[in-house]
């Protein structure tokens, strides 16, 4: 049985997998669903949900359509989990396969600046970067990997240090490869698993990161993300509350969904190891 | 004590070239930001004639080169003196000591919250793991870690706040209440019941989750098959052999989660207006006072290191196995 027929088996994975394919759909489809810009006014402003059939959600305070709104608001946090991980996980495979590799003084140096990444929290520095670099979609990307690809690292020096020893890298000596060359070719690639494993907690603590930075209004202002929304719903927080309740679910649902399609992968997994 | 003491010493050491990359990386990112205080003052005043703007850039000494102003920040830092704030109009360190202290209050009612509820209620999970009792705390920890924790707190702050009115939307105190001593605790307190419940419900479910996997990991050894062979009771055997040993990982997490804690309590003091240490750094961010967000960016790096230190010093005393065999040599 494959792993993904074992991880559908668990109802953390199915439900997960499931919440995961809505909210790639919902990304996918949105231009298809409201092909419109979702921050045009096409209705009365604060109208309450279920009230209107055609805007179903209700309108914002400006009479945005507020399904339309989540809708593309779904891209943002794909977008910026995914590849915040991407990069994060790029850099940290890296710099720990580095380290662990040439040792000594480079890797003193190079678990140095770990450290230091690790000792400022992720949320500040990630504040800091968008604030010097200015919001934008990449911007915030970068900021929320720079805070992220310490845990990687750590784990990828440590898997490299075992794996050096290995046979097969002193056969591979042996036939003449050069240093860079082992490392990217050899010992990269089997220290990787382990490293990957961490892709599921670092893609739902970048959606959390994201959501807080574009809460604070350091965010893309020219997309609509669900944290934007939340941030713009508080204005009428006392009267309208489903305004920044909606988008917060949407956020929850995307980030359960991860946990437990992770949750869902891993005990596959580990039942096909404990079988195999 | 001995062996306390020489954990803390060689932590200190190894510490500080890991602050001195903290300090030297960030006078660097945002000496990399457009403009400096002197532009953003002159924003707010409205502008000035070069001659000023010359001594004043002077004045701030920021017309020297880049590891100048690096190495003249550091040799000042040593002195305690952070730089003035543009926004302020204070010396940084002053401003920062001002909100240190609410932010402090909240993230430790926080820690304390999230670590006794998480791990009593990690216990009850994890006493009898794949129970009814396990399943729900699992699953519901599950969904409160996935919640955001600034959408968590406009929701309590609608429902507890706004509707039901038991407690304040916002701030750390009654403005102008004249209140003193014990009185004034208990408004502070009243005040940081919301805050804290947002911040600390959020990390609940890390403790839970840790230490539900902990004992569940502590029933499988040897040990408690021996102590439950003796026939002491299940209750005997939960507290004393199970969970016992489950709970040290989560000192070390605490540590861990230090800086994340902090980072989280930017959010939450912005959402409660709280006027604390996190607020201060959006505030720098708004005003673009790069020098007072360098200085929020060192003294929390220097908070984390602290407050590693403790979780050290802790593990230490509770475990005689850490530092014994740099005691002994």
């Amino acid at each position: 049985m494959s792993v993904l027929a074992r991880t559908l088996r668990s109802p953390e994975g199915a439900i997960g997998l499931a919440l995961l394919c809505l909210l790639l759909l919902m990304a996918l489809l949105a231009g298809v669903i409201f092909p419109g810009d979702p921050l045009a006014i096409v209705g009365p402003a604060l109208l309450a949900p279920f009230q209107d059939a055609s805007l179903p959600l209700g309108t914002d305070r400006l009479g945005r359509d507020v399904l339309a709104e989540l809708v593309h608001g779904s891209r943002a946090s794909l977008t910026v989990g995914i590849a915040a991980a991407f990069v994060a996980l790029t850099i940290g495979a890296l710099v720990g396969t580095l380290a662990g590799f040439a040792g000594g003084l480079v890797d003193e140096a190079l678990m140095r600046v770990v450290d230091a990444f690790q000792i400022v929290p992720s949320f500040l520095l990630a504040l800091a970067f968008v604030s010097v670099a200015g919001a934008s979609l990449p911007v915030v990307v970068f900021a929320i990997a720079l805070g992220a690809w310490t845990g990687p690292a750590r784990l990828a020096r440590a898997e490299v240090l075992s794996i050096r020893e290995r046979d097969y890298v002193a056969a591979a000596r042996v036939v003449g490869m050069r240093p860079l060359e082992i490392a990217l070719r050899e010992v990269l690639p089997n220290a990787l698993p382990p490293v990957l494993a961490l892709s599921s907690v670092i893609v739902a603590s970048a959606v959390l990161i994201e959501a807080a930075l574009s809460f604070l209004g350091l965010g893309d202002p020219n997309i609509v993300t669900w944290g934007s929304m939340i941030a713009e719903g508080r204005n009428v927080l006392r009267s309208a509350p489903f305004l920044s309740i909606i988008p917060g679910v949407a956020l929850m649902l995307t980030v359960l969904g991860v946990y437990l399609f992770s949750e869902g992968l891993a005990e596959a997994l580990a039942r096909r190891k404990a079988r195999g | 004590m001995r062996r306390a003491f020489l954990l803390v010493r060689r932590r200190l050491i190894s510490s500080i070239p890991v602050l001195l990359i903290v300090i030297a990386g960030t006078f660097l990112l945002l000496e990399a930001a457009p403009g400096d205080a002197v532009d953003a003052y002159l924003l707010s005043i409205g502008g000035g004639d070069p001659v000023l703007v010359q001594s004043l850039r002077e004045s701030y000494g920021l017309d020297q080169s880049i590891p100048a102003r690096l190495w003249l920040y550091v040799s000042a830092l040593v002195r305690l003196d952070l730089g003035w704030s543009v926004v302020f109009d204070r010396p940084i360190l002053d401003v920062i000591l001002e909100r240190l202290p609410n932010t402090l209050w909240l993230m430790g009612s926080a820690v304390a919250l999230s670590f006794g509820l998480g791990s009593a209620l990690g216990i009850v999970a994890g006493a009898r793991p794949g129970s009814a009792a396990d399943r729900a705390l699992s699953i519901g920890s599950l969904a409160l870690y996935a919640v955001p924790s600034f959408w968590f707190g406009l929701v309590i702050s609608v429902v507890f706040a706004v509707q039901l009115r038991w407690f304040p939307t916002s701030g750390i105190e009654t403005i102008a209440s004249g209140k003193e001593g014990f009185a004034r605790a208990r408004d502070i307190a009243w005040h940081l019941v919301l805050p804290v419940s947002a911040l600390g419900f959020i990390y609940l479910a890390l403790f839970l989750r840790m230490m539900r996997s902990g004992m569940a990991e502590a029933w499988r050894q040897d040990y408690a098959l021996a102590a439950r062979a003796k026939g002491l009771a299940r209750s005997r055997i939960v507290v004393r052999h199970i969970a016992r040993n489950a709970l040290l990982p989560l000192v070390t997490m605490l540590g861990l989660q230090a800086a994340t804690m902090l980072g989280g309590s930017i959010v939450i003091e912005s959402v409660f207006a709280i006027p604390g240490f996190g607020r201060l750094a959006q505030e720098a961010v708004a005003g673009r006072d790069t020098a007072l967000l360098t200085g929020i960016i060192v003294v929390s790096a220097v908070l984390v290191i602290l407050v590693n230190l403790l979780v050290d010093i802790t593990y230490a005393l509770l475990d005689p196995r850490v530092g014994a065999t740099e005691a002994a040599a």
